[in-house]
């Protein structure tokens, strides 16, 4: 395991942001601290890196106890959401910095930083202030200048969130790539629940101060340990009492014993998949089911047509109180 | 706002005529009655004995003055902006206590602080000598000049907030070096501006030296203090108006060094 956390605990004032949070993120992989703001990944992630103490608790990297380090004695790559760039030196000073304190030779540091542009896609930009780059430039050379000093883990603190959406997309599947390659243990905090599914190996999901569940998003999406983990990654329908994934759910013209029969409200065309708007009789809950074209196509849908629905597949978690899911 | 051209013209003459009565012309006469009886007896005047040397106390009192309200000044303001302590608000206030009081008023509390039956006083009796004295003069500039620095370093501490700093300390920076390799570029354009300000009014200030300043022409005048004796005393009008100039010119050629330190400091 690359870094351990045990029974950490943080609270400000009544507020619980670390509720005895243990976690053991293995070496070389991607793993994203999902939830929702409030649930205490981003302290978590800082607590790691040591800009946040933990009230409690013990924090291990490369099996050596930092608990009580500073930042700089972590061994740790940052990036933050809102670039944190050097304003007043240049990107090659920038990417440099961490070498310099370490008191590299001149040659060596002009070499590693060159290297290191070139694989953030920013050769030739060496001479520009932070000022002078766009947003998502800014951030591939936080990247840079996180990796040059050799961290063990590199740490990103919602790295793309200050971005907008086509350049958060590209700057996802880069990091990818970018992880396959240099395999640096990587620990990425979001809200994103798309985000962490598309990059991440594994996945902790967080809610107030607790890890809900840590697994891979396959094992999160299919088997997920409750009600919480379910709606937050991904779309929840609640039919006839229970919760379901809307792609579960079979529409057809005949009734089956399994079935029900529910009034269409709205079609909506979603470009590859459809959605349906139905409304159980008697009940005042609307839920939607996603079906494909073709499916639709063949049904002929009309709103206002009576269809009978059924449940393919219903995930076994213990339901929290009835009606609050999605 | 839309406003027609003849507003416009004569809100910007009112505007200019108002800066000129009030700020140009008041500087422009002493200009020129400094020069009027020519370069020749304004340079007599400025290189006196008595000039020389109160040239030379303002200059040092800066030189004391300034590195300290740096030095404490920025100490201020990181600890107003980035410290968690019970009593921020307090300090708050007291920093903009000088301000508020006014400088004879200061005079006079160091007086009673310092001079002989003061609560500190007995320091006298040891043979330091603070009222009528260079300590009493520094002390006096120190109190009138102490908010300059923090005030005008707070703000931008405020703005570049701290993830510059946090990652400076990720990629292995100690305290002492994300000061001065982070904190400090990041906050000097405030911090010019505060030393500026802190210069201007250590030289022009008047009001809390004279009470606690001996006094004595080549001993203890400041160049403040030298246009008031020359002025009130010698009946030496053109002596103090040649002083002034001298004051502002000393005022002018700080202005103009700092300016130029930042421009060298920004090309390079």
């Amino acid at each position: 395991m690359t870094i351990s956390v045990l029974n950490a605990n943080k609270r400000y004032g009544d507020f619980a942001a670390l509720d005895n949070v243990s976690i053991d993120i293995p070496s070389g992989s991607l793993t994203a601290l999902l939830g929702p703001s409030g649930s205490g990944k981003s302290t978590l992630l800082r607590s790691i890196a040591g800009l946040d103490q933990p009230d409690s608790g013990t924090i291990t990297i490369e099996g050596r106890d930092v608990t009580n380090l500073p930042p700089q004695k972590r061994g740790i790559g940052f990036v933050f959401q809102h670039y944190a760039a050097f304003k007043h030196l240049t990107v090659r000073q920038n990417v440099g910095f961490g070498l310099q304190i370490r008191k590299r030779p001149k040659d060596e540091i002009t070499r590693k930083v060159d290297d290191l542009l070139d694989v953030v896609g920013l050769a030739g930009f060496q001479t520009r202030y932070p000022a002078q780059l766009s947003g998502g430039q800014r951030q591939r050379m936080a990247l840079a200048r996180a990796l040059a000093v050799d961290p063990e883990v590199l740490l990103l603190d919602e790295p793309f969130g200050a971005l907008d959406a086509k350049v958060r997309e590209d700057l996802r599947s880069w990091l990818r790539r970018l992880h396959n390659e240099v395999h640096v243990t990587t620990v990425l905090v979001t809200h994103d629940q798309e985000e962490a599914l598309d990059v991440a190996d594994k996945i902790a999901v967080l809610n107030k101060g607790r890890i809900e569940q840590f697994g891979t998003p396959g094992e999160l999406y299919d088997e997920p340990a409750n009600e919480f983990v379910l709606s937050f990654l991904g779309t929840v329908a609640r039919f006839n009492g229970t919760l379901v994934r809307p792609h579960d759910l079979r529409l057809e013209r005949i009734q089956r014993p399994d079935s029900f029969a529910a009034r269409v409200l709205r079609v909506v065309f979603l470009g590859f998949e459809v959605r349906v708007e139905l409304q159980l009789p008697d009940s005042p809950d609307i839920f939607h089911a996603e079906i494909t074209r073709g499916d639709a196509a063949a049904l002929e849908l009309n709103d206002g047509d009576t269809i009978y629905v059924r449940a393919l597949r219903i995930p076994t978690v213990e339901l929290a109180t009835a009606g609050a899911a999605v | 706002m839309n406003v027609s051209t003849p507003v416009r013209l004569s809100l910007r003459t009112v505007a200019l005529g108002y800066l000129f009565v009030l700020l140009v012309v008041p500087i422009a006469v002493i200009l020129f009655r400094s020069f009027e009886h020519g370069f020749g007896q304004f340079w007599e005047w400025i290189t006196t004995p008595a000039a020389i040397s109160a040239l030379q106390l303002s200059l040092l009192i800066v030189a004391i003055v300034v590195p300290l309200n740096v030095i404490f000044g920025v100490i201020t303001a990181l600890a107003l902006v980035r410290g968690r302590f019970r009593g921020r608000g307090i300090i708050e206030a007291i920093v903009d206590l000088p301000f508020a009081v006014s400088p004879v008023v200061v005079g006079v509390a160091l007086i009673l602080l310092w001079g002989v039956g003061g609560w500190f006083g007995g320091i006298e009796g040891l043979g330091f000598r603070v009222i009528f004295g260079l300590p009493g003069m520094v002390l006096a500039t120190l109190f009138v000049t102490l908010p300059f620095v923090v005030r005008e370093v707070e703000p931008v501490l405020r703005e570049i907030g701290e993830q510059q700093e946090e990652a400076a300390s990720t990629l292995g920076a100690n305290g002492w070096q994300t000061f001065w390799r982070i904190t400090l570029p990041a906050i000097r354009w405030g911090l010019t501006y505060g030393i500026v300000l802190t210069v201007a009014r250590s030289l022009g200030e008047f009001g809390a030296v004279i009470m606690v300043s001996s006094g004595f022409p080549g001993i203890s005048q400041t160049l403040t203090l030298l246009v008031h004796s020359r002025y009130i005393d010698d009946y030496n009008e053109f002596g103090a108006y040649a002083a002034a100039t001298l004051l502002m010119i000393v005022a002018l050629i700080v202005l103009l060094v700092m300016t130029l330190l930042q421009r060298t400091r920004k090309s390079s």
